[in-house]
């Protein structure tokens, strides 16, 4: 039944020219900053053929690469995730679902699943162009795979956060704005503690949906930050399915 | 619980904050009837069928569907049910095709079944033509074809259809009202309307509900009885005096109206026509109209939704019945 929801979900996502705008401007942009990381990239690499212990093309390109996609997707998966309960509320095809025999849980993730289906189409298509590196020299598979497993974590959780404030809300773009606000001040939030002492800094840091990140973009694996993020996901996801369940209790 | 009883409701309540929108609704359905929700704006129609559709949970009693409670079983409950709202759950960018055929994954039919429940459903509802069509593009009438393909598409026990003709044309009001008798014979089917006609033209049960209070639960037959003339509009070329009909068995009041015609009101049971025809006929007082005065639905209607509840509806109806315009 999840499968269902998750089929009819992709479906229109990519029906709406959205999606297919979304993936190209994305592709667009990062392909920009991944050349111009290239450019650098043989800019100094004359020097840096001369010293000992320095960053390799998978440090100085990848990194980079996924750390920008990173702050992009920030903005852009808002817009993604905008419409997938307010939309149906507002049109009133919410009822379709609530009476026919599925529950709560399956429809938030046939949602989850549905919109996870075109990011990873998404992630496939950025590290298709670290892969194209492959044909002028060998990258360090270790790095760009847990990049790769970091950059899906954080989009993971940008779409289960994107698909509470989803829930909360008729119109669409307050779900956008609200699920950017949260993000932002998630990205940001280790700032807060810089200055203070250090246990208010690690507290912070901790939250911070960033702090979590830069460490598998530099290829350390870290259980704490694979696990804050499955914790970050499974969150919201009850968050929504408590959500959607209240609105039957509490109101029309 | 009675085997045919397909859904029952007993002691339903639902408030939006203070507001009591549905007060303590009990009623059952049998397996092949229509059941006709009637009330004004505002009374409680598409509360008491969201609920009974699962989409709005009761603040107070219970709502069994086959036996099942769809608050403790709503899988097994909803499987059984079928459901319109006033504004039909369509997804404009999907053609029908595409549409009926989530609608029927959805509902739990299968992958190798799914083609055939669409096309069955869409040959019901007279969408074979539009199956390749955008549902955006689709005028009005169709939608609502389609949202009524989609609360059958799984062949449920009920169909639950919240003011299905609203917003149609009348030609499309007609069609959708002999699909409705069409799956009257295999399913239950509710339907909520203001439209009174439409009642008396589907339904074999009604229920009148005002201010979320369940004030009529009868049968057509026996709305049609409410319905029964307990007056007569009589006119006679040589009219006689008042007091002489008054004298005529069973006549209760005369009341005098232009050009030698009259209201005869009389007790219920006792039709004095027959009477009234012999003795014109005896004294030659020219007979030229015979009318039995009935009320109307909307008569009917009016009386019972603006009396207090606390009225028997017996008793309005007979109240009522001298003021009631000719059906």
């Amino acid at each position: 039944m999840m499968f269902v929801i998750a089929g009819k979900e992709i479906r229109c996502l990519f029906l709406s020219p959205l999606a297919w705008t979304i993936l190209a401007v994305v592709q667009l942009i990062l392909a920009y900053l991944f050349l111009s990381q290239i450019d650098f990239f043989l800019q100094i690499q004359p020097r840096l053929a001369g010293m000992d212990d320095v960053p390799g093309v998978t440090e100085i390109i990848i990194a980079p690469l996924y750390g920008n996609a990173a702050v992009i997707l920030l903005l852009v998966v808002p817009m993604l995730t905008m419409r997938l309960v307010s939309d149906e509320r507002r049109n009133r095809t919410l009822s379709l679902m609530f009476s026919a025999p599925v529950t709560m849980t399956e429809i938030i993730l046939g949602k989850f699943l549905g919109l996870s289906a075109l990011l990873l189409i998404m992630l496939l298509m950025i590290t298709l162009m670290p892969l194209a590196l492959m044909a002028g020299g060998s990258l360090d598979y270790g790095v760009l795979a847990s990049s790769v497993l970091g950059l899906l974590l954080l989009l993971g959780s940008f779409a289960a956060i994107g698909l509470y404030m989803s829930t909360l809300t008729a119109q669409p773009t307050i779900a956008a704005v609200s699920t950017f606000g949260v993000l932002l001040l998630l990205w940001i939030l280790d700032w807060a503690g810089s200055g203070r002492s250090s246990e208010t800094a690690s507290v912070f840091g901790y939250l911070s949906i960033l702090r979590h990140y830069e460490p598998l973009l530099k290829g350390v694996f870290n259980s704490t930050d694979i696990i804050y993020y499955l914790l970050f996901i499974l969150t919201f996801l009850i968050l929504s399915i408590r959500r959607l369940d209240a609105e039957r209790l509490l109101s029309r | 619980m009675n085997d045919n009883s397909l859904v029952k409701v007993e002691q339903l309540c639902r408030y939006y904050g203070a507001l009591c929108a549905v007060n303590n609704i009990s009623f059952e359905i049998q397996r092949g009837e229509v059941l006709g929700f009637l009330g004004p704006n505002g009374a409680g129609k598409s509360t008491t069928m969201q609920m009974i559709s699962g989409n709005l949970a009761p603040s107070a009693g219970q709502i069994l569907i086959h036996g099942m409670d769809i608050l403790d079983q709503p899988r097994q409950a909803k499987a059984h049910l079928g459901y319109l709202p006033e504004q039909p759950p369509l997804y404009r960018e999907l053609t029908v095709d595409e549409y009926l055929a989530y609608c029927a994954r959805l509902n739990q039919i299968s992958r190798a079944k799914c083609r055939s429940a669409v096309n069955a459903a869409k040959e019901r509802c007279g969408l074979t033509a539009v199956g390749k069509r955008l549902i955006g593009n689709l005028s009005k009438g169709y939608q609502q074809r389609v949202g009524i393909a989609q609360a059958i598409i799984h062949t449920p026990d009920v169909i639950i259809l919240d003011e299905p003709t609203v917003g149609l044309d009348p030609i499309q009001i007609r069609e959708i009202r002999t699909l409705i008798r069409d799956l009257s014979r295999e399913h239950s089917v509710i339907l909520s309307t203001h439209i009174l006609p439409e009642v008396q033209a589907i339904c074999d049960r009604v229920l009148i509900i005002s201010q979320g209070e369940l004030v009529m639960d009868d049968t057509i037959a026996g709305m049609q009885r409410r319905m029964e003339a307990t007056a007569l509009i009589v006119a006679f070329r040589q009219p006689p005096a008042p007091t002489v009909l008054e004298s005529i068995e069973g006549v209760e009041t005369v009341e005098a109206l232009d050009k030698g015609r009259f209201r005869i009101h009389y007790l219920a049971g006792q039709d004095p026509a027959d009477t009234i025809v012999k003795s014109a006929v005896a004294d030659g007082w020219g007979l030229i109209e015979l009318t039995p005065e009935r009320m109307s639905l909307e008569q009917v209607f009016i009386n019972i939704t603006r009396t207090e509840p606390t009225t028997t509806e017996d008793e309005t109806a007979q109240l009522e019945a001298g003021t009631g315009g000719v059906a």
